[in-house]
C-alpha cells in the first residue's frame, strides 16, 4: 500500500487534486488522504474583536459555521474531483503542524505553492508551506496552482564575479 | 491622606476586578454582575459622592439609550436581510481575493459608520467568512479587514461607536460638525488600512479562483436601506434642533420592527433581547467606578500629562495618550478617563482623543492589553491568534493610520476651524 496525502486549500486544491490522481496511477495500491487544515486562526480573529467589545454580544456560532462550511465545500468539491475513494480529514490548530502531525507513516505528501505567485523567488511559498515542505517526514510532491511559469521568468544570472 | 491614598488603590482595585470579569466572563455571566456591585460600593462607601455619581449617569445615559438602539436597529436589518444582501454584492466580481479585499473594506467602513463598530463585528463578519467560502478563497485577510477596519472606520459619524457618543455627549458638538472634523481622518485611516493589508497578505492574496460564486438571489432590503436612509438624515436634522439621536434611531427600529414582525421573520421579545439590557446597565456602572478613580488622583495625573495647546503636536500628543490608555484598559474605560480632561481642552484635543481611543486599539487583538493578557493567563479560550502575526499587522498599519489620521484631522480644523 502507497499513503497519499493531498493537502487541500482553498483556491489551489483542483492542482493538488489533478497531482495526486496522477500520482495514484503510477503506484500500487494507493491509500489517499485529503487533509484541510481549519482556519481556526481568522475564526479566532473574528472572536477576538467580539472580545474587544468587552463582551457586549458574540458571533462566534456563525463564524464557526462559515469556516465549518469552508472545509466541506472544499472537500467535497476535491473528492468529487478526484473520482477516486480517499479519506477526508479536517485537522485543527496551526496548520503547519497539524498538517505535519497527518502525515506520519506516509509515502507522498502533493500540495501545492501557496505564496506571491505575481513575484517568483523565495516568497512563492507562504510560511507554512515552506515549514511542512522542510519538515515532511515523506517525499513531496509541489505542484504551481495554475499553470507552470516559462523558463524565461527565472532572474538573469548575477554578473561575473559577483559574490 | 492615608484615607485619599486608600480610595485610590480601592476604586483601582475595582475598576480592574470590572474589567477582568468583563475580560473573561466567568460562567458566560454578564458584565454587569460584577459591574453594578462594584458601581454601589463605590456610592456607599462615599469614594464617590451620589451627587457625583448621578451626573455621570445623566452624562452617559443618551449614549446608553442609544446604544440600545443601534443595536436593535443593526439587527433587524440582518434579520431583514440586509447584510446577506452585502454579502451578495461582496461576491459580484468573482473570486479575485484583493478586489474582494477591497470591497470587504468598503462595506465595513460603511457598515461601520452608519451602524456602529458592533454590527461590522457582529453581523458583517460572519457574511464575509461565508463570502469568501462561496468564493473558494481564504478568509484570512478579510477577516482581519473586518476587525480592523470596525475600529478604524468608526471615526467618521457620532453613531458609529460608543467613544464617538460619549464625546458629543461631553463637548455638545453637533453631528454634522463631527461627520465634517471626522471625514477627512476616516478615509485616511481606512486608505492606510487597506494598503497595509494589502501588504502584508500578500501571500494569501494572490492565490485566487477562477470559478464564478454560485448564485445566490438574496434580494435587496428596499424598505431596510430606505428606513436606515432616513435615520441618518434624521440624525443630521435631530442634532440641528437638539433631539437626542436615540429617539431617531428608535423611530428607525419601529419601522423595521414593524416589517420584521409582520412577515414572520423575528418577535418583539427577540427584538428587545437584542438590546442587551444587561451591558446597558454595565455602562453607566462602569462610568461611576472610573469616576471614583478620576476623582482619587487618576484626573490628577492625567491633568499634569495632559497635552497643552492646540498645534499638530498637541493633537499627536492626545492621540498618543488615547491609543496608549485605550490598549491598557480597552476603549471604552480609556475613553471615560480622557474625557474629563480633553473636552475642556477643545474640538481639536477631543477628536484627537477619540482617534487614539477608536484606531488605537488595533494594536493588540482583543482591543486591549488587559483582556489579552487576562485571557492568556487564564487560558480559557480553545484558540488564539498567532500573536506575533495579529501583533504584525498591528504594528505595520496602526501607527500610520493614526499619523495620517492626525494630520488628516489638523488640516480639517484649519479648513472648518477649530472652535467649539
Amino acid at each position: 500500500m502507497t499513503g497519499i496525502t493531498a493537502w487541500v486549500e482553498q483556491a489551489t486544491w483542483p492542482a493538488v487534486i489533478a497531482a495526486t490522481a496522477r500520482l495514484a496511477e503510477s503506484v500500487t495500491d494507493p491509500d489517499i488522504a485529503l487533509v484541510y487544515a481549519a482556519d481556526d486562526d481568522a475564526r479566532a480573529v473574528a472572536g477576538g474583536s467580539v472580545r474587544g467589545l468587552l463582551g457586549r454580544r458574540r458571533n462566534d456560532d456563525r463564524v464557526h459555521a462559515a469556516t465549518q462550511a469552508a472545509a466541506e465545500v472544499v472537500l467535497a468539491d476535491a473528492l468529487a474531483t478526484l473520482a477516486r475513494p480517499a479519506a477526508v480529514r479536517v485537522v485543527h490548530g496551526r496548520p503547519e503542524r497539524a498538517v505535519l502531525a497527518a502525515l506520519d507513516g506516509m509515502d507522498w505528501l502533493v500540495l501545492a505553492r501557496d505564496g506571491d505567485l505575481t513575484r517568483l523567488g523565495p516568497h512563492s511559498l507562504g510560511p507554512h508551506t515552506r515549514f511542512v515542505l522542510d519538515h515532511a517526514p515523506c517525499d513531496v510532491v509541489l505542484v504551481w496552482p495554475d499553470s507552470a511559469p516559462g523558463i524565461d521568468t527565472a532572474p538573469p544570472p548575477p554578473p561575473p564575479g559577483a559574490p | 491622606m492615608t484615607s485619599g491614598l486608600l480610595a485610590t488603590g480601592a476604586s483601582a482595585a475595582l475598576l480592574a476586578g470590572l474589567l477582568a470579569f468583563a475580560a473573561l466572563r466567568p460562567r458566560d455571566l454578564p458584565e454587569a454582575v460584577f459591574a453594578v456591585p462594584a458601581a454601589v460600593v463605590v456610592v456607599a462607601t462615599g469614594m464617590l459622592p451620589l451627587g457625583a455619581a448621578e451626573d455621570e449617569m445623566r452624562r452617559v445615559a443618551p449614549a446608553v439609550a442609544f446604544l440600545a438602539a443601534i443595536l436593535m436597529l443593526s439587527r433587524l436589518c440582518d434579520v431583514l436581510g440586509l447584510f446577506r444582501a452585502a454579502g451578495r454584492a461582496m461576491a459580484v466580481g468573482g473570486g479575485d481575493p484583493r478586489r474582494l479585499l477591497t470591497r470587504v473594506v468598503v462595506a465595513a467602513a460603511v457598515v461601520t459608520a452608519v451602524l456602529s463598530l458592533d454590527a461590522t463585528v457582529v453581523l458583517l463578519t460572519p457574511v464575509v467568512f461565508a463570502t469568501a467560502t462561496r468564493l473558494g478563497v481564504r478568509a484570512r485577510p478579510h477577516a482581519y479587514a473586518c476587525t480592523h477596519i470596525a475600529n478604524a472606520g468608526s471615526l467618521l459619524l457620532p453613531v458609529s461607536n460608543l467613544t464617538n457618543l460619549l464625546a458629543v455627549a461631553a463637548s455638545g458638538i453637533t453631528f454634522v460638525r463631527f461627520g465634517l472634523l471626522m471625514a477627512l481622518p476616516w478615509l485616511a485611516v481606512i486608505a492606510v488600512e487597506l494598503v497595509a493589508l494589502r501588504v502584508r497578505f500578500a501571500t494569501d492574496l494572490s492565490v485566487g479562483t477562477r470559478r464564478p460564486a454560485p448564485p445566490d438571489d438574496a434580494p435587496v432590503p428596499v424598505f431596510a436601506v430606505a428606513v436606515l436612509a432616513l435615520t441618518l438624515a434624521g440624525f443630521v436634522v435631530a442634532s440641528l434642533v437638539h433631539v437626542e439621536p436615540a429617539w431617531v434611531a428608535a423611530a428607525g427600529v419601529a419601522l423595521l420592527a414593524w416589517q420584521a414582525v409582520r412577515d414572520g421573520r423575528t418577535t418583539p421579545a427577540a427584538i428587545a433581547r437584542d438590546a442587551d439590557v444587561p451591558f446597558l446597565l454595565f455602562v453607566p456602572a462602569l462610568a461611576i467606578v472610573v469616576a471614583a478613580l478620576v476623582h482619587h488622583g487618576l484626573g490628577d495625573a492625567i491633568g499634569r500629562i495632559a497635552p497643552q495647546g492646540h498645534g499638530l503636536v498637541a493633537l499627536a500628543l492626545w492621540c498618543l495618550l488615547a491609543t496608549l490608555l485605550a490598549n491598557t484598559l480597552n476603549n471604552l474605560p480609556a475613553m471615560l478617563v480622557l474625557l474629563p480632561v480633553a473636552a475642556p481642552a477643545g474640538v481639536g484635543a477631543l477628536l484627537a482623543t477619540v482617534i487614539g481611543v477608536n484606531v488605537g486599539p488595533n494594536l493588540t487583538y482583543t482591543g486591549s492589553l488587559a483582556t489579552l493578557l487576562w485571557r492568556r493567563v487564564l487560558r480559557e479560550h480553545d484558540h488564539d491568534a498567532p500573536l506575533a502575526e495579529f501583533t504584525g499587522v498591528g504594528a505595520l498599519a496602526t501607527p500610520a493610520a493614526l499619523v495620517a489620521a492626525i494630520v488628516a484631522l489638523w488640516a480639517g480644523l484649519q479648513v472648518f476651524g477649530g472652535g467649539a
